[in-house]
């Protein structure tokens, strides 16, 4: 399972800090809605069936929005380590 | 509480493009809760923006340059003493710290602290001899080599790959990416700074700073650390905020510990893209960026008094991370009785 660092912080504005960089982003509302989900810890399968339920989407291009966000947040060093690939 | 009563010398009130870091280290002793600070400023030009804030600056006597030797300025020092009966002075150029660490103790003699890095620490880090800083206390710096001759340059070239850093021995950086530009760089700071010049391996990366201070027995008392977030063409943040990596501190601890460093300090780090640092420099002194440590729970202008004082300061437990400073400039609007003053007789 994806999980985050503890002390990233995101805002209600989707303004997210990390505070090991000092980098910040902003989210839209649909990442920010990922963003939480991932950093609840809940499991791909649980965030893809909730994604396809709310959004019309497919399920193939989900898999690949999803996967580039992780990647993202493993970029900016937002993942703990010991789950990179 | 009640406070103590001290005054204290503040060199260092000039605020250009690269600004000094006197006026935020006054504002930091000026919002001590431990010590009543009076502020005598130490000028070198009529100029400098901190002779003219009387809310901050209680009075300002112009000192000689380094470069007319420690005699000269301890004639000086002796005189301003005997009108302002001074406790600490807090050095703040590079190019001063020298003289002042040579007369640390006939300052004593006179009643007069600083808390400034030994001779050795001094010598060592400069950065000159970075590299075998590096090798003795195991910490990664990037490759580099002083310059005494520009056609130096061509032959170094060939062992180090452009870019590389062309910089002056107390200030000024240049990025070069072939040998005529280096050697442009060359002349250009070597006019300013002097001989050798120093050209550095070129890391790519984020940049990021530590300030602290050290007791000069191993121990951390400060260490804020900060990412630039605005960083003009001189290379200096204008706009920076507190981060909270623990790479950043061990890396501070260890350069602490191993070298028992004595004063307050500024690490240069680049993070490169593997997520490792390289120190750049290490400044021997405050950064003018000080006033951010102040903001985030770590006055170290304050604890640097109270140090030269003999008082025993407790190291600073935490700092509040994802706190900034942006950096502004502000026109004073001056007398020209009082620019005439500092100008002609030398106080103000």
């Amino acid at each position: 399972m994806k999980k985050m660092k503890s002390n990233i912080a995101l805002s209600e504005s989707g303004f997210v800090f990390n505070p090991n960089t000092g980098e910040s982003f902003t989210l839209n509302p649909v990442g920010q809605q990922l963003f939480e989900m991932i950093r609840e810890g809940q499991d791909y399968q649980s965030i893809r069936k909730k994604f396809l339920e709310i959004y019309e989407v497919e399920d193939s291009i989900f898999e690949k929005d999803y996967e580039d966000f992780v990647h993202l947040l493993h970029s900016y060093q937002m993942m703990e380590p010991d789950e990179q690939a | 509480m009640n406070r103590r009563k001290v005054t204290v010398a503040v060199t260092a009130l000039n605020a250009i493009d690269s600004p000094g870091p006197g006026v935020p280290v006054i504002r930091g002793l000026k919002e001590s809760e431990m010590l009543d600070v009076r502020i005598v400023g130490l000028s070198y030009e009529s100029l400098e923006p901190g002779i003219y804030m009387h809310d901050i600056v209680d009075k300002v006597y112009q000192i000689p340059y380094p470069s007319s030797g420690i005699e000269s300025l301890l004639a000086r020092i002796e005189y301003i003493h005997s009108k302002e009966n001074l406790d600490v002075i807090i050095p703040n150029f590079d190019a001063e710290l020298f003289p002042f660490i040579r007369l640390e103790e006939r300052l004593r003699a006179m009643g007069i602290r600083t808390f400034l890095p030994t001779e050795k620490q001094f010598d060592e880090r400069h950065k000159i001899n970075l590299p075998a800083f590096g090798k003795k206390y195991g910490i990664k710096v990037p490759a580099s080599e002083p310059v005494n001759d520009p056609n130096e340059i061509g032959k170094i070239s060939k062992e180090m790959k452009f870019p590389l850093l062309v910089k002056g021995k107390f200030y000024d950086a240049f990025v070069a990416f072939n040998a005529d530009q280096a050697r442009e760089y060359f002349h250009k700071v070597s006019a300013k700074w002097g001989l050798p010049i120093i050209l550095q391996e070129y890391v790519k990366g984020i940049e990021y700073n530590v300030i602290g201070l050290g007791d000069g027995k191993g121990n951390r008392i400060a260490a804020v650390p900060i990412r630039k977030q605005y960083i003009t063409d001189k290379g200096k943040a204008w706009g920076g905020i507190s981060v909270g990596d623990e790479k950043m501190l061990a890396l501070t601890d260890h350069f602490i510990q191993s070298t028992k460093w004595r004063g307050p300090f500024e690490l240069e780090l680049m993070k490169d893209e593997k997520n490792e640092f390289s120190l750049l420099e290490i400044n021997p002194r405050i950064p003018a960026w000080v006033y951010l440590s102040v903001g985030v729970g770590q006055n170290i202008p304050e604890a640097l008094v109270r140090l030269a004082l003999g008082e025993k300061v407790d190291a600073f437990s935490h700092y509040e991370i994802g706190k900034m400073f942006i950096r502004y400039s502000w026109d004073m609007i001056v007398d020209l009785k009082d620019y005439q003053q500092i100008a002609t007789y030398g106080e103000l």
